[in-house]
């Protein structure tokens, strides 16, 4: 067995510990809290996965909120329709046993329909790219958001209640666990430089017989397998769906992820995820304190003027985010050795 | 007979729809045309527009009686109109120091940069603007107040056209007659087309990129904001948030006219608003948002250049 697998062994086992010890004292006695850990696990899939496509193949999608709709409905519409028949599980209460093999199987549904979805936006978008890419994947996600408010089966306007809130630690940190395996797996295996001469040069990727297409659909493929699984956890969690919570907002809100911490730093985005989760939370816990003058409330809980401000300063000042692509982080390090 | 009738008040409907995208769709496509880039946040000034005519007309409202007449009449239509062009033209010199202002603090410290890092600022740009407004203005739907007369014309026997949506074509005709005479007939606009021929070659002639580049901005949010008061006259309710769909739908137009041509933006700005009327008038108004991004995605698919782009080569 290598030693990246002994380590994903390794990490998943702790979190089905932590989740099998810790579960009900975090979620009983720390309810805010565990919601906000629920919450940074769900943004680290989210952008860990995005940062395949954005970071490391140098492609820029901004819908990467339609796949994590198509998770979520997809999960929601199995357990609904699925579960009592195959599990026998009945308005979400089963034994455990059940609930978490329901919950396995859901999430490996929504990541499949999800997957399916970005095969679908990947195809046609191969021949575009920068701002023409982005539009079209916002457009994608749009239409996406648009289609799930015209079906009914899906609740439409109404929204979806999603019976069972199977979403766990162990489920959301093993997915956290595998999203960042995967990733790294794929971008350092010989395979997976692929991608990356993709970013660096398409012109000269291609004159070395790499099939940048192939390539650009496998990102696109594999990140929104996991959006859609991120999608899974959230419609477990929150119990309750509507298409506003996947709108272009959530979408943006996974790009300043990725962008803060580096188009291309695993390390860097899964920072960026936990503080940008922590962030408005503490902003607004800040804002009710006596520090802060009443005018300036709304300021501090309006968490898209911060981020907009955030990419504008960055882009300006750090375009490769707080920690790069890993080499100017290790450059700084030398040379402040060294001097 | 009825069914004639049917299809010209729907092409009337798509036509003004379509004015306001074409305006719009101008700005995308002139700066695409001299930077290379999408200024995402193109909608919002659309959005600005609107609020600084809502901002701006309670100050005139005495002067110009704005809201008291039901009709136009003989004597009263060169002062209407006087009133309404007033607010438009100051709205347009607001927008278009915005727009350049924007260019100067955000995208031009990044020109020599990736056209990634671009797209993310123009992204931050859009989002700071509108939630900017949203805050200092509220996030609440806002009533616009009466510029012009809005009544269905007589004499047209079935056809019923309002006197705004005749107001928006006007004005459209007569902005995209300048624009015209300023691109193809005045030095600036001479400095523009061929900036966007080829830059350098463009500085070297002498021209002041940074400046021809401005004037660009200024020209396309001053359309824009003509775009949103024409569109705000037709149907009164502002938001901080309203230039996102309208803004996405113009830059389709753009593209669908073959991105950096100016007629182009026109015509394909005409197309969609056709299209998205006829798709509701069809019986899908759900999908009216979605027809857009449709027509994209198979315009990029078949012919990315669009109607009227020419081609261009990709150079290592």
């Amino acid at each position: 067995m290598s030693r990246s697998l002994l380590n994903l062994v390794f990490a998943l086992v702790l979190c089905a510990s932590i989740s099998f010890f810790g579960e009900n004292f975090i979620a009983s006695n720390f309810a805010y809290y565990y919601d906000i850990l629920i919450s940074i696990g769900v943004n680290i899939i989210l952008a860990t996965s995005l940062n395949l496509v954005n970071g490391y193949t140098g492609q820029f999608s901004l819908g990467h909120a339609g796949f994590m709709a198509v998770g979520a409905y997809a999960s929601a519409s199995w357990s609904n329709h699925l579960d009592p028949i195959i599990f026998g599980i009945v308005n979400g209460s089963g034994n455990p046993v059940a609930t978490n093999a329901a919950m396995f199987v859901s999430m490996l549904f929504a990541g499949a329909m999800a997957a399916i979805a970005g095969f679908a936006v990947g195809v046609p978008s191969l021949r575009l790219k920068g701002d023409y890419l982005a539009i079209v994947t916002l457009g994608f996600g749009e239409i996406i958001r648009v289609a799930i408010l015209n079906l009914d089966f899906l609740g439409a306007s109404r929204g979806l209640s999603v019976p069972g809130t199977y979403t766990n630690l162990f489920w959301t940190y093993g997915s956290v666990v595998l999203c960042i395996y995967v990733v790294l797996s794929l971008v350092h295996s010989t395979y997976g430089r692929g991608f990356l001469t993709v970013r660096d040069d398409e012109v000269a990727a291609e004159a070395m017989g790499i099939n940048t297409t192939k390539y650009k659909v496998a990102a696109f493929v594999v990140a929104a397998f996991f959006a859609g699984v991120a999608g899974a956890l959230y419609a477990h969690f929150k119990a309750f769906l509507t298409p506003e919570g996947f709108n272009f907002f959530r979408s943006v809100d996974v790009v300043v992820i990725v962008i803060l911490g580096g188009m291309g730093s695993t390390i860097g985005v899964v920072f960026a995820a936990v503080l940008l989760t922590i962030l408005p939370e503490a902003l607004r816990g800040l804002a009710h304190t006596e520090f802060v003058p009443a005018a300036y409330q709304v300021l501090l809980e309006n968490r898209l003027i911060l981020y907009s401000l955030l990419l504008i300063i960055l882009m300006l000042t750090r375009p490769q985010g707080l920690f790069g692509d890993g080499t100017a982080f290790k450059k700084w390090l030398g040379r402040s050795r060294a001097d | 007979m009825d069914k004639l009738i049917e299809v010209l008040q729907q092409l009337v409907n798509g036509v003004s729809l379509g004015s306001i995208y074409a305006l719009i769709a101008l700005g995308y496509t002139m700066v695409y045309g001299v930077l290379r880039f999408i200024n995402f946040a193109h909608g919002d000034i659309y959005m600005l527009g609107a609020y600084s005519g809502f901002l701006l007309a309670p100050l005139f409202a005495h002067t110009f009686k704005f809201g008291e007449f039901d009709t136009f009449t003989p004597e009263n239509t060169l002062f209407i109109l006087s009133g309404a062009g007033l607010i438009m033209v100051l709205s347009m010199m607001i927008c278009a120091t915005i727009g350049v202002l924007i260019e100067r603090i955000a995208y031009r410290p990044l020109r020599e940069r990736p056209r990634l890092n671009v797209l993310i600022t123009a992204i931050g740009v859009s989002l700071f603007l509108q939630n900017m407004t949203q805050y200092r203005l509220g996030a609440d739907p806002k009533a616009f107040p009466q510029l012009i007369p809005v009544y269905v014309i007589e004499g047209l026997g079935n056809l019923t056209i309002l006197t705004s949506q005749l107001a928006i074509i006007v004005a459209t005709i007569i902005l995209l007659i300048i624009l015209r005479f300023v691109v193809m007939k005045t030095k600036i606009g001479l400095a523009m087309r061929a900036l966007s021929f080829n830059p350098t070659a463009c500085s070297i002639m002498g021209v002041n990129n940074d400046v021809v580049i401005s004037f660009t901005f200024a020209l396309g949010s001053a359309l824009a904001a003509a775009a949103g008061i024409l569109v705000s006259m037709d149907s009164p309710s502002i938001n901080p948030l309203m230039g996102n769909l309208p803004g996405i739908k113009a830059f389709v137009a753009a593209v669908l006219g073959g991105i950096g041509n100016i007629s182009g933006a026109a015509l394909g700005g005409l197309i969609i608003g056709i299209l998205e009327t006829f798709v509701v008038a069809i019986g899908f108004p759900q999908w009216r948002d979605g027809i857009a991004f449709a027509v994209l995605i198979v315009i990029l698919l078949f012919k990315p250049t669009g109607i009227l782009g020419r081609v261009e080569r990709e150079k290592v």
